[in-house]
């Protein structure tokens, strides 16, 4: 099965706001977009295990003119606090890199 | 068939401070605009900006950037409008935005009229709030409490259109605003002149970051045109391009929800809206809505609590490098237990942790099994203590075990690559965002305040504030 970086031409997260950080998945094509948008393992299962977040307020938004999937999630703290290694949220989508669709 | 109804705003830069372009100035207001705006705070870099009521901007890059903007708009005959003053938009903020703004006036010999808006509040407005229902909470929700409240610093709310749109009615040829939300300052002129109020957000909402919404994000600002039914994005730069697609994909920029964003007083909700190429440089956006809702107004509220101090080594010896999480282990164990025995319950509740940088310094996380070892990593110590004092004494303590820390007991010492000295470097508070909520007002008004800028007093006294504060 391929990773999530074969099929996403660009991958990126950020902070929005001090306690969200969203990622944003540019599929390759509109092949790999209708292919994947849906996929399984682009679940809010997979943010909650990557993330350390609770599943409850994953939002998994599907934008089809740009193929986007768009995710946003709760920081598990607040931006700048105490054992902040990220302030911007910029280097979170690397764990997302490898992940295997389900097919 | 009457004549079509336009407002145009000129959007210098994503950011005050990061940059204006003269020429393309220039050349947007040869176009034709109502106004120049552009915002100048965020919390994106953290909660020290607010807490402490600074700027994260140099005085320099204002300065250099108002003393672009101040004149042409004057030249111009449009309005200058600034919201978010000095990252947090806190009333020092407003205030040192406003000396370097009568600085560079009193330079071009002109004395434009300067509105200032306030929106800090103080922790007793937020508590009576608090207390009569007004405060809510957002996602991810948890409840506020008087001692939140209390840890506070400074609270701001973010402003909306009507306060820059009474201060514009009221005479006002530069509006210096405290904290707004980001597409309030660019919405408020066109809402005032009748726009529709989708498309106003949304138009704001696109440009914001300024040049972001084009091809060159390097290549400056852009402004866009409220035509009747829809409006148009173009780029100040004659070789960048604003395109259907750069456009478009401005809604997920740090934003939770691509298609709907809460702002006082409704929400802007651009599920239906159409993006076309007018030509190969402008987009024509429709189709956005706008739902009002009962006014509220987003609280910030920032303050500090303990303090930092790191210490930095190189490490590139080949053994350390091969067993860096076995290093890591052991090297914390070895510097909790010395500060234990030397300081004792006088370090209070401290906290040492270290970030190989190189490694895993961003995780936190031990690499996956059969990572290859790097060519050299990079350490940081960062003692946490409730004093600056207690924080530099827990790193004073460990400096020797952190300097010669041994990979296996009985080997012989190493030194590892101290880059400064001294070691160590005090770095200040850790500080905290302690609000996410909304308060409701009933009137837009009713939380801000609006002063005119005096041109005697202004920049006479040295106030408590600068970005070296």
């Amino acid at each position: 099965m391929p990773k999530l970086h074969e099929v996403c031409r660009y991958i990126r997260s950020k902070n929005a706001g001090p306690f969200w950080i969203t990622v944003d998945l540019f599929f390759r094509d509109d092949a790999s977009y209708s292919a994947y948008k849906d996929d399984p393992n682009i679940s809010s299962g997979l943010f909650a295990r990557l993330f350390g977040v609770s599943e409850s307020l994953i939002k998994i938004i599907p934008v089809d003119s740009l193929r986007v999937v768009k995710v946003s999630y709760p920081r598990p703290k607040p931006q700048g606090y105490q054992g902040e290694r990220d302030m911007h949220g910029g280097q979170q989508y690397v764990s997302l890199l490898e992940v295997e669709l389900a097919r | 068939m009457t004549a079509s109804r336009r407002t145009t705003i000129l959007v210098p830069t994503g950011a005050l401070g990061a940059g204006v372009n003269a020429r393309h100035v220039e050349r947007g207001i040869a176009l034709g605009v109502d106004a120049i705006a552009c915002d100048a705070g965020s919390t994106d870099s953290g909660p020290s900006y607010l807490a402490r009521g600074v700027s994260k901007v140099s005085r320099e890059s204002i300065r250099h950037n108002l003393a672009i903007l101040i004149p042409a708009a004057y030249r111009a005959g449009v309005p200058l409008i600034i919201g978010s003053c000095a990252t947090a938009g806190t009333d020092a903020g407003v205030d040192w935005t406003r000396d370097i703004a009568i600085e560079v006036a009193r330079e071009c010999g002109i004395s434009p009229k300067i509105a200032l808006l306030y929106s800090e509040q103080s922790r007793s407005t937020i508590k009576r709030k608090l207390a009569a229902g007004k405060v809510f909470p957002l996602a991810p929700e948890t409840t506020l409490t008087d001692a939140a409240i209390g840890d506070c610093e400074h609270i701001v709310a973010l402003m909306g259109v009507e306060p820059y749109i009474d201060a514009l009615n009221r005479g006002a040829d530069i509006v210096l605003g405290g904290r707004t939300t980001d597409t309030a300052v660019l919405s408020c002129v066109p809402i005032m002149r009748g726009a529709p109020a989708g498309l106003a957000w949304h138009a704001a909402k696109i440009t914001e970051c300024g040049g972001l919404c084009s091809e060159n994000p390097g290549e400056g600002g852009v402004l866009f045109r409220i035509v009747d039914d829809h409006f148009e994005v173009e780029p100040l730069n004659l070789e960048n391009r604003c395109t259907p697609y750069t456009v478009s994909s401005h809604m997920l920029y740090e934003n939770s929800d691509p298609f709907r964003l809460v702002e006082p007083g409704g929400i802007l909700d651009v599920t239906d809206a159409k993006y076309d190429a007018l030509d190969d440089r402008i987009t024509r956006v429709s189709g956005s809505r706008w739902d009002p809702r009962p006014y509220t107004m987003k609280l910030e509220g920032a303050g500090g609590g303990a303090f930092q101090t790191i210490m930095l080594i190189g490490i590139r010896d080949p053994k350390v490098l091969s067993s860096l999480d076995v290093f890591e282990r052991r090297m914390l164990t070895a510097l909790r237990r010395r500060v234990d025995a030397m300081i004792g319950p006088a370090a209070g509740d401290y906290d040492i942790s270290l970030r190989i940088y190189g490694w895993n310094g961003v995780t936190g996380e031990s690499p996956p099994a059969g990572t290859p070892a790097p060519h050299e990593v990079g350490v940081m110590f960062v003692a946490t203590a409730a004093t600056q004092e207690m924080a530099t004494r827990i790193a004073k303590t460990c400096n020797p075990a952190f300097f010669h820390f041994p990979l296996d007991r009985g080997m012989e010492l190493p030194s590892y690559a101290f880059p400064f000295s001294p070691a160590e470097i005090e770095r200040g508070g850790v500080f905290a965002f302690h609000l996410n909520h909304v308060v409701s007002v009933d009137d837009p008004l009713e939380l801000t305040r609006l002063v005119w800028a005096d041109y005697a007093t202004a920049g006479q006294r040295e106030t408590a504030h600068a970005e070296t504060a």
